[in-house]
């Protein structure tokens, strides 16, 4: 049986959105703690969540 | 005092208008289907999208079918340059959006899925085993659309900093006009992206680059939104390119820590540095992959969305689930502002990092 290549591109997609998420979430309670710190947090998660994009796209780019 | 428009403004502002030209062409229907067959309405739209995404020999604004079921172009045509035992050079207008072959000293070419071809006097396209074209494409260095948008982009970046330098000279240090703009968003690119990774040493080699890829990244991207339909960040060749600049920069201005660094990673046991080299020696051709990739799909993947959703509009073609659709895109499009900017941010972010790591100085390991 062969599994198609969308599915995979979905599996990509679970990965990125899990780890993004993550991020999001982990930002989220180092605002709360320290606010006076946003600044950079965001700056972080921003960089952070961008790569985990790159990896992604470069998954769905080859599984097209 | 009003500042009056300066002449440069005005000879810039024409030479833009000079390009748009409407070129009416009619186009007669054949025989066997007049008056035209109408499309599928899904087809149609996935025939808009791709041509929406694809480059175009000629700066066509739209196209509409008017009452005698013509179709009429408005745009103007560009140049097509091929070299093919020598420099042939002639306008677009001669493949009449891929309804006629143009003849050239005898070759004839045939525009065919938006590539060149070379044919012969009928146009024969043969086929190969995976049905793609097998014809001789001649290296093709021609103006198209997409090029144009380059050197518009060039010009709007060359005057606006022009205008911002020229700003600095009379305030003793105050930045009048452009410059108060601009001048946030340069500071925050030396504060936050040029110096934490660089470092305080050689960050200023690397301002001129870093500013320049922002810059452009972020008007290009801002172009590709607008209903002019010029996407150029939607073409891997040019995220390739600006990619390559990077790897070639980090390459070019490498110290020796950074090489070693790569090849012998100080530090680790002898067989860890074995089998780091090659993993390591991959990385330094990933980073500047991953720099293309990561560009150019969000892009393309954000035009082709919302694309897609405006499609689904006409394809509802009720009240409810066209204005479900209408907000569904109106709020990816200010999405796609978001993630036009942020792209440019992050591209410049990721290139003074792997700047930073080139000319980094360790000096804890030995």
């Amino acid at each position: 049986m062969v599994i198609p290549n969308i599915v995979g591109a979905g599996l990509v997609v679970i990965g990125a959105g899990i780890g993004i998420g993550q991020i999001g979430g982990k930002a989220m309670e180092a605002i709360a703690r320290q606010p006076e710190a946003t600044g950079k947090i965001q700056t972080a998660m921003l960089i952070a969540a961008a790569l985990i994009e790159g990896i992604g796209f470069a998954a769905l780019f080859a599984v097209s | 005092m009003r500042r009056k428009f300066s002449i440069k403004k005005i000879t810039f502002l024409l030479f833009l208008v000079s390009f748009v030209s409407v070129a009416q062409h009619g186009e007669n229907a054949d025989a066997e289907n007049a008056p035209k067959v109408e499309k599928d309405l899904k087809t149609s739209i996935k025939e808009y999208i791709n041509h929406h995404i694809l480059d175009s020999y000629d700066f066509g604004l739209f196209s509409y079918t008017n009452n005698h079921h013509e179709k009429v172009h408005i745009g103007s045509p560009l140049p097509v340059i091929l070299w093919d035992n020598g420099l042939k050079v002639f306008m677009s207008s001669k493949f009449h959006y891929g309804e006629t072959l143009a003849e050239v000293d005898g070759s004839y070419y045939k525009l065919y899925h938006n590539k060149i071809y070379k044919t012969d006097a009928e146009g024969t396209i043969s086929y190969d085993a995976e049905h793609h074209p097998a014809n001789v494409m001649p290296l093709d260095f021609s103006i198209t659309k997409n090029v144009v948008m380059i050197f518009v982009v060039f010009l709007i970046m060359f005057f606006m900093f022009k205008r911002m330098a020229k700003g600095y000279q009379k305030n003793n240090g105050m930045p009048k006009g452009m410059g108060r703009l601009l001048e946030p968003i340069v500071i925050y690119i030396r504060d936050d992206i040029a110096k934490p990774n660089i470092g305080e040493k050689n960050y200023k080699r690397y301002m001129s680059y870093l500013l320049t890829i922002f810059f452009f990244v972020w008007i290009v991207n801002l172009f590709g939104l607008t209903p002019i339909g010029v996407n150029i960040t939607n073409n891997i060749a040019v995220t390739f390119c600006l990619a390559i600049i990077t790897f070639v920069i980090t390459t070019l201005t490498a110290k020796k820590d950074y090489w070693k660094h790569i090849f012998w990673m100080p530090g680790v046991p002898v067989p860890m540095k074995i089998i780091l080299a090659p993993i390591e020696l991959l990385g330094t051709i990933i980073k500047p992959f991953s720099l293309m990739i990561r560009l150019y799909a969000n892009i393309t993947a954000g035009h082709i969305v919302l694309m897609s959703i405006i499609g689904m509009m006409f394809i509802f073609n009720n009240w409810l689930g066209s204005s479900l659709s209408f907000l569904l895109a109106f709020v990816l499009g200010i999405l796609e502002l978001l993630v036009a900017a942020l792209q440019a941010y992050i591209f410049t972010m990721l290139s003074a990092l792997y700047f930073g790591s080139a000319v980094e100085e360790h000096d804890d390991h030995h």
